[in-house]
């Protein structure tokens, strides 16, 4: 049942950069289902702007893994969402393209960097959504608009055309209204890709299961401390609490490292991200340098021009910390903070199965609320650990504070994905029923 | 005043496909930017998948230099901005090398063996090419057909004395590499030199932009020249990085802002860590030059001066084994000095030449059936007919046709006689006992016969005929 389907969604939050109005589809297991693409995964002869200007009218001429898999399974293309540009920011409002609104409550934020995704999902204009996650860009905007959005382990999903951030903590991963299409999503864009050398042949192919009898649940102290909302925490107690009805024990569990969590994460996301960013200079793509002028003057004009605000402090901030004399107390000692988060997950998770807490510290901000940089970074503090540690992370909606929904995370050990999916989905299953 | 020299070489590895996509590597002649995908023009998304035979051929060479391979060495990113590099960083290996602490063996520059020290090798892509349109175009054209060809860049110890030394390091480098198979030394620019060079207790300078390793040479010789002219003149020699002219044979200051970088090195993390260390234990390695060499003598009993020549370059070593057997020792002479001699001068590939015609060649001259006159002569026109992608004859029919077999004193009666009535001065001279009237005459007698005799045997000849009164 190969076809087309007719796409024009009444797009009231701002939730796509580009619409594929007539979206072409084969035959397979998503055949004929709409798929909502972030912008920063290449798309061959669709834009791919990453948000930012600096790659407005670039068109890839190839298909990232994830995407040729999409379409292989007869997924309908039908449109690229919006993001914060190249992914750096927590609200969706530092892309080149205007903010994302969220569908919950459209003068509040649908949380980032993959805003566009989530958007599109709770709104309905689209059952399901890739997005990507580099510190918690999947989970936070999941969190925020109350959908499901599942990091992977790192090494699970081909980044082959993901447009590099942060290589060493992002991974792609499914958005959707349920816990059952988010696994369903990640079973066709988890598999094997010999192009992307960091990727373990670790196929996801599950279906959900909503049996937790005797799963231990890890409950980290530090998830539940200082700067995070006694509402949210309230939220999400009660979730575990729902866990344990089903059978499942709580241990307390700690992770002492997450103290330099933040600080170690954002020097490894600057520092790979000066490098990342360096070949956006209008030679090959994008918007042409001004060929009058030297080219290391029209590199340095075209990219003061068309990197906004918060890609510059980043790209300034990496290449800080990688400089000669700065990069042994910065990049090294991020190295360290970050080995010492992961030894602190594997202690931990001998004794859990899984690790549960609050996505989010808070419900989503105001637009505009988040105007001061370091406030913002603050927020990401519980979703950056599992990125560091390269574990699988879910997000899952529980509950509503002032009638903005609140996200359950769950963690699991490394390539048990399913582990974390089937946690999920036990919580949303009881809760729905 | 002694003269410290230390160098950095670019060795572009003759694999298939370039060091992190399927692109072929061999671009000559195309069209620019035929030879490129997402990776190698490091457009958004496009991951690097390291090329196995690349890391094979820089194991090979690490066995070869009798280097260690440590257990994991690491690529790193290289970041600075340039035209020529798509992605704005080179991806290279910075503080974890492939491997480390070899050594090669050349002769010093009174004939003595000595170790050059190598400090360590590591694999790294090449960039794109910059095209200067002529005529002061206000733009250049980016080629990215070499972008991602994969290089071994090897960094010695500064280990040599003379420039002359560095040119015999780099041509026995050469010679190893060509052996390995790793390494098409016919390739424009596939081996490129940064050296750098001081004078016992002066700062070093570092040159730049050598492409060949006869360059090298050129360029040491220049900057010896001009370090011991600054401190004649009471001048010092600056810390600096200077630009070879190929062309002019100089090297100039290049100061530039652009040379001073902070490259910000860090680990690949687009690629793991490379763990290749038990791999080298079954590299199979070929016979190297000093192995090789030292059989030759001892297999053919040819001269250590022959046994070198013709092992210094492998394609040379396996021509003059087909052809040995029909004498070795004359087979090393003619190989040696006669056709490497001649394709010198033709600037010919011995890959050009049909070993089995030489071999018919060599019978004949072995069997004195021509003279070596006529051999160098038989010689020159199939190579001749070889370099103009003619058939080459057979040595056999060129004699017959050109008439070119050894003559016997016999025929050479009439023209004796004719060369001594025409001369009789010299005749006199002879007969008065200078000895250079005699050699006079019979190289009247070869200019008429068209060197068909023995110089020697038509020596004799002419005595005889003059002495006996020309009977």
């Amino acid at each position: 049942m190969a076809g087309t389907l007719d796409f024009s969604p009444d797009d009231r939050y701002n939730a796509f950069i580009t619409t594929c109005r007539q979206a072409t589809f084969s035959e397979g297991t998503l055949a004929g289902t709409a798929v909502a693409v972030k912008d920063n995964i290449s798309t061959a002869r669709i834009q791919t702007t990453c948000g930012s200007k600096i790659l407005e009218g670039y068109v890839p001429p190839y298909d990232a893994h994830v995407v040729e898999l999409l379409r292989q399974a007869g997924a309908a293309i039908v449109g690229k969402t919006n993001m914060d540009e190249f992914g750096m920011g927590t609200t969706t409002e530092t892309s080149a393209f205007g903010p994302t609104r969220n569908p919950a409550d459209p003068e509040r934020v649908p949380g980032g960097s993959s805003g566009g995704s989530a958007a599109a999902v709770a709104a309905g204009l689209v059952p399901m959504a890739l997005g990507t996650d580099t510190g918690g860009s999947i989970r936070c905007p999941a969190a925020f608009c109350g959908i499901v959005g599942l990091k992977p382990t790192y090494g699970r999903v081909s980044r082959y055309g993901l447009i590099a951030y942060a290589n060493s903590l992002e991974q792609i991963g499914p958005m959707a209204r349920t816990v059952e299409d988010v696994s369903r999503l990640m079973s066709v864009i988890a598999k094997y890709d010999p192009r992307d050398s960091t990727m373990l042949d670790r196929p996801y192919d599950h279906r959900p299961s909503a049996d937790i009898k005797g799963l231990r649940v890890g409950i980290p102290e530090e998830y539940f401390g200082e700067g995070v909302d006694p509402r949210v925490a309230e939220s999400v107690r009660d979730a575990i609490g729902v866990l344990e009805g089903l059978g499942a024990e709580t241990v307390p569990v700690s992770i002492p490292g997450m103290q330099h969590a933040l600080a170690a994460y954002y020097v490894i996301c600057t520092s790979e991200a000066s490098s990342n960013l360096a070949r956006f200079d209008g030679v090959r793509y994008g918007p042409a340098v001004d060929t009058r002028k030297t080219w290391h003057e029209a590199y340095q004009d075209l990219r003061l021009e068309l990197f906004g605000a918060e890609v510059r402090r980043r790209i300034m901030l990496g290449t800080f910390a990688l400089s000669a004399g700065y990069a042994g107390r910065y990049y090294a000692k991020a190295q360290v903070a970050r080995r010492n988060i992961k030894e602190d997950f594997e202690r931990a998770f001998c004794d859990a199965d899984v690790i549960a807490g609050p996505t989010m510290p808070t419900t989503a901000f105001r637009l505009g609320e988040k105007s001061d940089p370091l406030s913002m970074y603050l927020s990401d503090i519980l979703t950056v650990p599992a990125n560091l540690a390269g574990i699988p992370a879910i997000s899952v909606p529980c509950g509503r504070v002032d009638g903005l929904p609140v996200g359950l995370q769950i963690m699991g050990r490394q390539f048990e994905d399913e582990r974390v999916v089937d946690a999920a989905f036990a919580y949303e299953q009881e809760v729905r029923a | 005043m002694k003269t410290i020299v230390g160098l950095e070489i670019h060795v572009q590895l003759s694999t298939a496909t370039k060091l992190f996509c399927g692109c072929s590597t061999d671009y000559r002649d195309d069209e620019p930017n035929t030879h490129c995908c997402p990776v190698c023009l490091g457009l958004p998304g496009a991951l690097p998948r390291l090329n196995r035979k690349a890391v094979e051929y820089g194991l090979k060479v690490a066995k070869a230099l009798d280097m260690r391979v440590p257990e994991e060495s690491e690529f790193a990113r290289k970041n600075y901005f340039y035209p020529d590099l798509p992605k704005a960083y080179q991806i290279t290996q910075y503080d974890k090398p492939l491997a480390v602490e070899g050594t090669v063996e050349i002769e010093d520059d009174e004939g003595h063996e000595k170790l050059i020290r190598i400090t360590r090798v590591h694999l790294e892509e090449d960039p794109g090419r910059l095209v200067h349109v002529a005529g002061g175009s206000k733009y250049s054209l980016v080629d990215y057909n070499r972008s991602g060809i994969p290089l071994l860049e090897i960094v010695t110890e500064p280990d040599m004395r003379s420039p002359q030394e560095a040119r015999r390091f780099l041509n026995r480098l050469r010679t190893i590499l060509e052996y390995l198979g790793v390494f098409d030394g016919e390739r424009e620019g596939g081996l490129r030199v940064d050296a750098n060079i001081s004078l016992e207790g002066s700062e070093r300078v570092e040159v730049k932009n050598i492409s060949s390793y006869k360059g090298v040479e050129k360029a040491l010789t220049f900057e010896v020249t001009r370090q011991k002219n600054l401190l004649r003149r009471g001048q010092k020699v600056t810390r600096e990085t200077r630009h070879f002219m190929e062309g002019r044979g100089i090297t100039t200051s290049s100061r530039s802002k652009e040379e001073e970088h902070d490259y910000r090195y860090f680990p690949e993390p687009d690629l793991r860590p490379l763990r290749v260390a038990d791999r080298v234990a079954a590299i199979d390695l070929p016979e190297l030059p000093t192995a090789r060499k030292n059989r030759f003598m001892k297999q053919y009993g040819i001269s250590l001066n022959h046994a070198r020549t013709l092992t210094g370059d492998p394609k040379l070593a396996d021509f003059y084994e087909t052809v040995a057997h029909v004498d070795p020792v004359l087979a090393a002479t003619w190989v040696a000095d006669t056709l490497l001699g001649e394709l010198n001068y033709r600037d010919m590939s011995i890959a050009a030449v049909p070993a089995d015609r030489i071999a018919e060649l060599l019978a004949l001259l072995r069997t004195e059936t021509i003279t070596d006159t006529a051999g160098v002569q038989i010689l020159r026109e199939m190579l001749d007919a070889c370099a103009a992608g003619k058939p080459c004859e057979p040595p056999a029919v060129i004699v017959e046709r050109e008439g070119l077999a050894r003559a016997t004193g016999d025929e050479f009666t009439q023209v004796v006689e004719k060369v001594v009535a025409a001369n009789p001065q010299a005749v006199e001279d002879y007969r008065a006992g200078k000895k250079g009237a005699l050699n006079f005459l019979v190289g009247q007698v070869m200019k008429e016969t068209r060197g068909r005799a023995d110089p020697r045997e038509l020596g004799k000849i002419v005595s005889g005929y003059i002495d006996t009164g020309g009977v």
